[in-house]
């Protein structure tokens, strides 16, 4: 059921709850949240405020316990496992603070990756994610392993790695943290140039305010909720 | 997703070449260790193998293997010769005799007295010299260990000096002339073998009443030899085998009475588990090393059916390669040791045997390793 076709992302009422030392901890409490196709969206708010459990639930790795998560019009959780795995490999591209490249993969093979998962064959693969890796500005760097890369060319090589199969949806966390000033705007320049292509949209969840610039809208969350609506004036200065 | 797989093992050189060794060790352990087994057991009959003419083998009743000799009255041959289905029935004599060598020393020597007038029973192989020269006054046959070890002669500067033929030796006080080299299968007891004929090994023999240690047998055309050998029983009251039989008796007799396979299986088991707890401890911490990564691909979209493919392709691989190092290591050890007093005998069920405890292993290491990343919650990807 699609519930509006220019909505990316389309939350209402998530709740989420988690067993920690005996205690039940709500990491999510009704959250409304909606991300427009074409859309670069930062989550921001304090350590331990559920972020991360909103974009797992958004990514289709965590299941909600209450309501609802429809990303392009397909609620994730009605999906049997299987098809929730297909959806994920075809749909969602992930970028990670720590990179989280395969160390034993050189920068080609780590960004050929979600292809061959999509059952891409290798060759193929391989040269899809050459051409990326290309766009990025890897081009000349394809059979260097990850040990070999800066802390800003591995994270290149993750964005390459989340563009590499098209997906619609391509989800941040902390792109930036571990990079420099200078390396980090360069690879917001990057994420937002190449990802924003026509019927895609990205999330980002960050604590560094030196890349609100980039968002076209922010959504604060505190203790398990929205807490000031998604805004379409980035915020110059952060609280967190 | 084989290739990732692959690479990822192949990543950490130095968790792969430790489960490679854990298996290399295991598989070696399970495969010579056995090998050395087998080779030790088939000895306990080998004499019987390299006898290879006669179908039968009759002796007493209280006989338990073939080293256990309880000799015949000279008559049993002639009763035996009467059982209707015998073909021919000839005398076997089996016997310790001590030897006195050129230089003094002494040596005990199985001595093998063959029928005078056949030869029935001799070696299964000449080097030197023709099985028909033991028609010659006073001749013996020594086998070729035997020779060139025990009865050997050390000269002054301690070289040792192997038999050869025209040696003369002296076997309880009787003179005794080589007149060939024999080649035999070593047997589970280390004496030399001297073969002679039947009536001179009972000249030599110490004085007893009875010295027929075996009556040799062979069944007319088209007579079963499972109703012949109850045919021999009913009528002489001796206990008769078939060849295949005989060998069983002694080689059971070595499995209870002994403590060769409760040590060789103690050796086995300890390779089964050293080489699992190496193997699979190293295994378990490579996937426990490489659990984010699984949970990258977990996030990215590979399912469960996906790793677990992975993993044991991964199980598989350092199975092989160690298992094939395992085997390789024991051939050479048996190739090395060819010429040795040591036991080796390397039969494809070995490789069997050996094959199925490697794949325990993996199976048992890969398992652990499975059930880690079945439940792995891919969330934790977003955790630094």
């Amino acid at each position: 059921m699609r519930v509006t076709p220019m909505m990316a992302v389309h939350c209402r009422n998530l709740t989420k709850r988690y067993q920690a030392g005996g205690q039940e901890v709500m990491a999510l409490r009704g959250v409304h949240l909606d991300i427009p196709v074409g859309q670069l969206m930062m989550l921001v708010g304090p350590s331990g405020c559920g972020k991360t459990t909103l974009i797992s639930v958004i990514a289709g790795i965590l299941d909600q316990d209450e309501g609802t998560c429809e990303v392009y019009g397909v609620d994730l959780k009605s999906l049997s496992d299987r098809d929730k795995l297909a959806f994920r490999a075809k749909n969602i591209g992930f970028v990670f603070q720590s990179y989280n490249l395969l160390p034993s993969l050189t920068a080609q093979e780590n960004a050929a990756v979600p292809l061959i998962i999509n059952g891409v064959k290798r060759p193929l693969a391989l040269q899809a994610a050459r051409e990326i890796l290309d766009r990025v500005g890897l081009g000349q760097r394809l059979t260097s392993m990850p040990s070999q890369l800066s802390g800003g060319q591995q994270q290149r090589v993750a964005i390459a790695r989340s563009l590499v199969h098209d997906p619609r949806l391509i989800v941040c966390d902390e792109p930036t943290s571990a990079l420099d000033h200078d390396t980090g705007q360069r690879v917001m320049e990057l994420l937002k140039g190449v990802a924003l292509d026509a019927g895609k949209a990205l999330i980002i969840v960050t604590h560094d305010e030196r890349i609100f610039e980039f968002a076209d809208t922010i959504a604060h969350m505190d203790d398990g909720n929205i807490v000031k609506s998604p805004s379409l004036q980035p915020t110059s200065t952060s609280p967190y | 997703m084989s290739y990732i797989a692959i690479r990822m093992l192949m990543g950490d050189r130095s968790k792969y070449l430790g489960i490679i060794m854990g298996l290399t060790f295991a598989s070696l352990i399970m495969t010579q260790q056995p090998a050395i087994f087998v080779g030790l057991m088939t000895r306990s009959f080998s004499f019987i193998s390299d006898v290879g003419l006669p179908d039968i083998w009759v002796m007493d009743p209280k006989v338990q293997f073939v080293d256990d000799v309880k000799p015949l009255q000279d008559t049993e041959l002639y009763r035996v010769r009467g059982v209707s289905g015998v073909d021919w029935a000839m005398p076997l004599y089996k016997g310790l005799i001590k030897a006195r060598l050129t230089n003094g020393n002494f040596q005990t020597c199985n001595v093998i007295g063959l029928d005078d007038a056949t030869l029935i029973g001799g070696p299964p192989e000449m080097i030197e010299g023709r099985l028909e020269d033991l028609r010659r006054a006073d001749s013996v046959i020594v086998d070729q260990y035997g020779a060139n070890e025990k009865l050997g002669v050390k000269g002054p500067d301690g070289t040792l000096s192997p038999l050869k033929v025209g040696d003369l030796l002296e076997l309880n006080d009787h003179r005794a002339i080589v007149v060939g080299i024999a080649k035999t299968t070593r047997t589970f007891q280390s004496q030399p073998v001297v073969y002679t004929t039947y009536s001179r090994a009972k000249n030599m023999a110490p004085r007893e009443r009875k010295l027929l240690s075996f009556i040799l047998v062979k069944a007319k055309p088209s007579v079963a030899l499972e109703e012949l050998t109850r045919n021999i029983e009913s009528h002489t009251g001796l206990a008769a085998y078939t060849q295949k039989g005989f060998q069983e008796l002694t080689y059971n007799y070595y499995m209870k009475n002994t403590g060769i396979p409760i040590n060789f299986g103690i050796s086995v088991a300890l390779g089964f588990l050293v080489g699992a707890a190496i193997a699979g401890q190293t295994f378990y911490s490579f996937t426990l090393e490489n659990l984010r990564q699984f949970a990258v691909l977990k996030a990215m979209g590979a399912g469960n059916g996906t790793l677990l493919m992975m993993i044991l392709l991964q199980a598989s691989i350092v199975g092989i390669i160690g298992y094939g190092l395992g085997v390789g290591l024991t051939s050479v050890f048996g190739w090395a040791m060819r010429n040795t007093i040591l036991s080796f005998k390397f039969p494809w069920q070995l490789l069997v045997f050996s094959g199925v405890g490697v794949m325990l292993i993996c199976l048992i290491a890969a398992g652990i390793s499975i059930r880690k990343v079945m439940t792995l919650e891919p969330a934790m990807v977003f955790k630094t």
